[in-house]
């Protein structure tokens, strides 16, 4: 198989790539700040000053819409616009098209933003955002497909990377989630009755809901992961082979594993056990991408001490292996039955956002940043390894603290005394909780400092030498701009 | 579930399973090397092709024969109910009726006794307390103080009576207290004076020309339910409002929201809820509260 010449010059259209790399950084300060107004109004719920648009209910959603489409979105088209023109070696099918995907992102963004604490919500978690936003979801959805699978049409190496085969499965996945999911009646602009009822909507939803992790949160990020750890670490992947065992039976099983969200509830026992069993079948193909990603390192390990960018990437699929071992055993009924309420969920959920979604896309973004901008590297190398080491501890936190508080009350919500009565009463279990929601927001409060100091590193990064024209891309030799 | 879906069930999901086995021992032969697969991307993007680590394969078969083998012991496969016959009812039905024995047992202990002699067994307290904590502290609170528009039950002031018949019917069957709106009907200039003579029913300093014009009205329009005195009426929930306690808040801003606007309270029957023996206990935990304060 022949490469393509090292030397040709390649017109990228970088231009989208540099606005979502920057909004990426935006809209993870605003969505985490979110987050840990929610913590602390969980610690002092006075916080919510008897303001409607403040409270609790109205902002948690913004907080997960913020971090997931909006943190999480942005990053994912910034790498997944980057990655599919470098290693198709050819500029974007329908670069206006692209661009046009951008302000139709933020356009959504936005929508949330106003619509979520006016309270305007379809009440479904993950897909909160009201029929007129939906349909304009599906639209900008449609035209990225349309610039994504068009680049991949027209490369000019013959063989289709690997993180395109996990961008292209999240694109496809997250349409038809997205589209099944929102079916609904509309009666006014801003209310809208789900398409289904009952135990069905329910199963719908978290269908929709397991596969929002399963193919946002994780195909999406392992296709940046198989991009950029090679790239930054220098070294090939560990093995094609077990990346198509692994990237088939991940995308095969995920869809199955849903029902884990509704053990114990309404749903029928038999589709609760086959959600079981699909998602202890998950625990290995999820390790296939966290070992191909970890294990190409190896012979490279020293270069883990002084590079604070291969850090992120590494420690992230280290929690990323954390949260797809622990996401397999709380699927098992028993586990779940103490798990389920509690905040052990939440612990595991930001052991998977903040450990593997937030690292692995900072670690990129800090990557890509220099090269978008032509600078041959970021202003300040020590301000992202202490980057590095606020994300880590304030993650550490966040995590440890649910895990504790989760088990105890668990524990203490099914205590039972001698003479059959309920040990503990529920405002018990909540006052127990109080002290880790405060080591909670301390994390959060961590991790979030973190963020400033990569907005100030950005910033300082950007700024045009004085006198000097943008420069082309260093590592490719791309000199246009589209 | 008729036969079509049970079958269509049961084969896609061995099939599934059937497919990720094949997947594996597919691609499990190979020998490890420093050789890439040939290709490059971007210049430097390479691909070794390392054999499928062995502890990993292990782990997969491992998670799949135990799929297998729990899809034969529990429901799963379509209709399929499972060699062990499990289901959640039952799960919860067994459960239950562990600790309802439990329950029993104990409750077998306090003989046929009244719910005021209950109130003086520190051991009935006590399983009281438990069923107060778990079914009334979400609105009464934990200290059984109440909070606004949640009674406060520890105290002498009743809206419906303490004694312990009351208390037991009020818990039984649930009491809906209403308070009608006035804005419609009240003279503003005399619904000034009501409300401010309501706040400072006790306070002998409060002007006596304004009392006694509020007082003219309260006479036609109050004193039905809440009684000529003020005193109020156990019969209907209507609250003593001489007595500077307040369900609904105390401030003149409170005062004029209840009598202008109206009041409606809900204290949910737990007749359905509860047991006879549980109401029995937590109604002399509640007694108690009163008694010996
Ligand atoms: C959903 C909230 C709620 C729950 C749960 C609840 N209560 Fe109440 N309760 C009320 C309200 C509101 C009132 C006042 C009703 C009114 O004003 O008419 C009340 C009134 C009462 C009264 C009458 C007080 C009086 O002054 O006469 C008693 C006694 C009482 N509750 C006991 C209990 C007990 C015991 C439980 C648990 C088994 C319980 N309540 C559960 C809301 C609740
Ligand atoms: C139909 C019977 C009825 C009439 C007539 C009525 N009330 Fe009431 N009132 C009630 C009841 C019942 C409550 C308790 C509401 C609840 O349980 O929440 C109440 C509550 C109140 C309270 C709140 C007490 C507290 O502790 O917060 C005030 C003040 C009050 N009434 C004043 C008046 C005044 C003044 C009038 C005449 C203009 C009036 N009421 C007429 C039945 C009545
Ligand atoms: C093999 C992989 C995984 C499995 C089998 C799994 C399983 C689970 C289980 C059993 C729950 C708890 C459901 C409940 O009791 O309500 C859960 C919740 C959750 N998981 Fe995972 N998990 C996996 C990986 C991940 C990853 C990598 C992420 C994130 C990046 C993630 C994000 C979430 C979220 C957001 C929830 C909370 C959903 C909600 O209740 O709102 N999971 N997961
Ligand atoms: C500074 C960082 C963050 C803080 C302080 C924070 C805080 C919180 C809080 C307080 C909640 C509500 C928990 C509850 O209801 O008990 C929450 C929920 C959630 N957060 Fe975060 N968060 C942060 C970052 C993130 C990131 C980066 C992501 C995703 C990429 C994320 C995804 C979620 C999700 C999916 C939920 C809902 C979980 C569920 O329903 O089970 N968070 N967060």
């Amino acid at each position: 198989m022949s490469s393509p010449t090292t030397t040709s010059v390649v017109n990228y259209h970088d231009s989208v790539v540099r606005q979502f790399s920057i909004m990426t950084v935006v809209w993870g300060i605003v969505g985490m700040t979110v987050g840990v107004l929610l913590a602390a109004q969980l610690m002092w719920p006075a916080l919510n000053f008897d303001t409607p648009w403040l409270t609790y209910s109205r902002l948690r959603p913004l907080h997960t819409n913020a971090v997931i489409f909006a943190f999480g979105g942005c990053a994912l088209f910034a790498t997944s616009y980057w990655v599919v023109q470098r290693t198709c070696r050819t500029g974007l099918f329908l670069p206006k098209l692209a661009t046009f995907t951008f302000w139709g992102w933020q356009t959504v963004i936005l929508a949330a933003a106003i619509t979520l604490p006016l309270g305007i919500t379809q009440g479904k978690e993950y897909a909160e955002l009201e029929w007129p936003i939906d349909l304009l979801i599906a639209v900008v959805w449609v035209a990225y497909a349309v610039v994504f699978f068009g680049t991949i049409a027209k490369r000019t190496v013959s063989h289709i990377y690997v993180a395109n085969w996990f961008y292209g499965s999240f694109i496809i996945a997250v349409a038809v989630l997205h589209i099944v999911n929102s079916a609904a009646i509309p009666i006014s602009l801003t209310k809208s009755y789900s398409a289904y009822s009952g135990a069905v909507d329910a199963m719908v939803q978290w269908w929709y809901g397991h596969n929002a992790v399963g193919f946002f949160l994780t195909a999406g990020f392992l296709g940046m992961m198989y991009y950029f750890v090679p790239k930054q670490a220098g070294r090939p992947i560990y093995s094609y082979r077990l990346s198509i065992v692994h990237f088939w039976a991940l995308i095969s099983v995920y869809m199955w594993a849903g029902p884990h969200h509704l053990h114990y509830t309404a749903l029928p026992d038999w589709v609760q056990s086959l959600g079981m069993v699909f998602s202890l079948i998950l625990l290995a193909p999820s390790w296939g991408g966290m070992i191909n990603g970890i294990m190409t390192l190896s012979g490279a390990w020293h270069k883990l001490r002084d590079d604070p960018i291969l850090k992120f990437l590494i420690v992230s699929l280290s929690f990323y292996g954390m949260s797809t071992f622990e996401g397999p055993m709380m699927s098992i009924k028993t586990v779940n039955a103490l798990s389920h309420y509690t905040d052990w969920t939440i612990g595991h959920v930001h052991s998977g956002a903040l450990g593997w979604v937030a690292m692995i896309s900072i670690g990129s973004i800090y990557m890509l940043i220099p090269r978008l901008f032509g600078k041959p590297k970021m202003y300040s190398v020590p301000a992202i390894n202490l980057h590095f080491w606020l994300s880590t501890i304030g993650t550490v936190l966040y995590i440890t603290a649910m895990w504790i508080a989760g088990v105890m009350q668990g524990l203490m919500w099914r205590a039972v005394s001698d003479d059959g009565t309920l040990t503990y009463s529920f405002v018990e279990a909540l006052k127990a909780t109080h002290p880790f929601y405060g080591l909670r927001l301390l994390g959060g409060l961590v991790f979030l400092s973190g963020m400033f100091v990569m907005a100030w590193n950005v910033w300082k990064t950007v700024q045009p030498e004085p006198g000097a024209q943008r420069a082309g891309n260093p590592s490719t030799g791309s000199l246009q701009e589209a | 579930m008729n036969a079509p879906w049970h079958w269509f069930i049961a084969v896609i999901a061995v099939a599934s399973i059937i497919g990720c086995l094949w997947l594996l021992f597919s691609n499990a032969r190979g020998a490890p090397g420093e050789s890439t697969t040939g290709h490059v991307w971007d210049d430097d993007l390479r691909e070794y092709n390392n054999p499928l680590p062995r502890w990993w394969l292990n782990m997969f078969i491992l998670t799949v024969v135990f799929g297998v083998g729990y899809l034969v012991y529990y429901p799963g496969l379509g209709a399929f109910t499972g060699k062990s016959g499990w289901t959640q009812e039952k799960q919860l039905a067994e459960r239950m009726a562990v600790v309802k024995a439990k329950r029993q047992a104990v409750y077998a202990t306090l003989g046929d006794r009244d719910v005021a002699a209950l109130a003086k067994d520190p051991a009935a307290l006590s399983l009281g307390r438990e069923v107060f904590l778990n079914n009334c502290a979400g609105c009464h609170g934990a200290d059984a103080h109440g909070a606004r528009g949640f009674p406060n039950l520890a105290d002498k002031d009743w809206l419906y009576g303490g004694t312990p018949e009351a208390i037991v019917a009020s818990i039984s069957n649930g009491r809906q207290g209403q308070m009608p709106f006035f804005n419609a009907t009240l003279d503003p200039k005399v619904a000034d004076d009501l409300i401010d003579t309501v706040k400072h029913w006790s306070d002998p300093k409060f002007s006596p020309e304004r009392r006694e014009n509020a007082m003219k009205t309260f006479a036609i329009t109050c004193a039905a339910c809440h009684g000529a005195d003020g005193k109020g009426n156990p019969y209907i929930g209507a609250p003593n409002l001489t007595d500077n306690i307040w369900l609904h808040g105390g401030s003149r801003e409170k005062i004029r929201e209840t009598i202008l606007f109206g009041r409606k309270s809900s204290m949910p029957a737990h007749k359905d809820i509860l047991s006879a023996d549980d109401i029995r206990v937590v109604s002399s935990y509640v007694y108690s509260l009163s008694q010996n304060p």
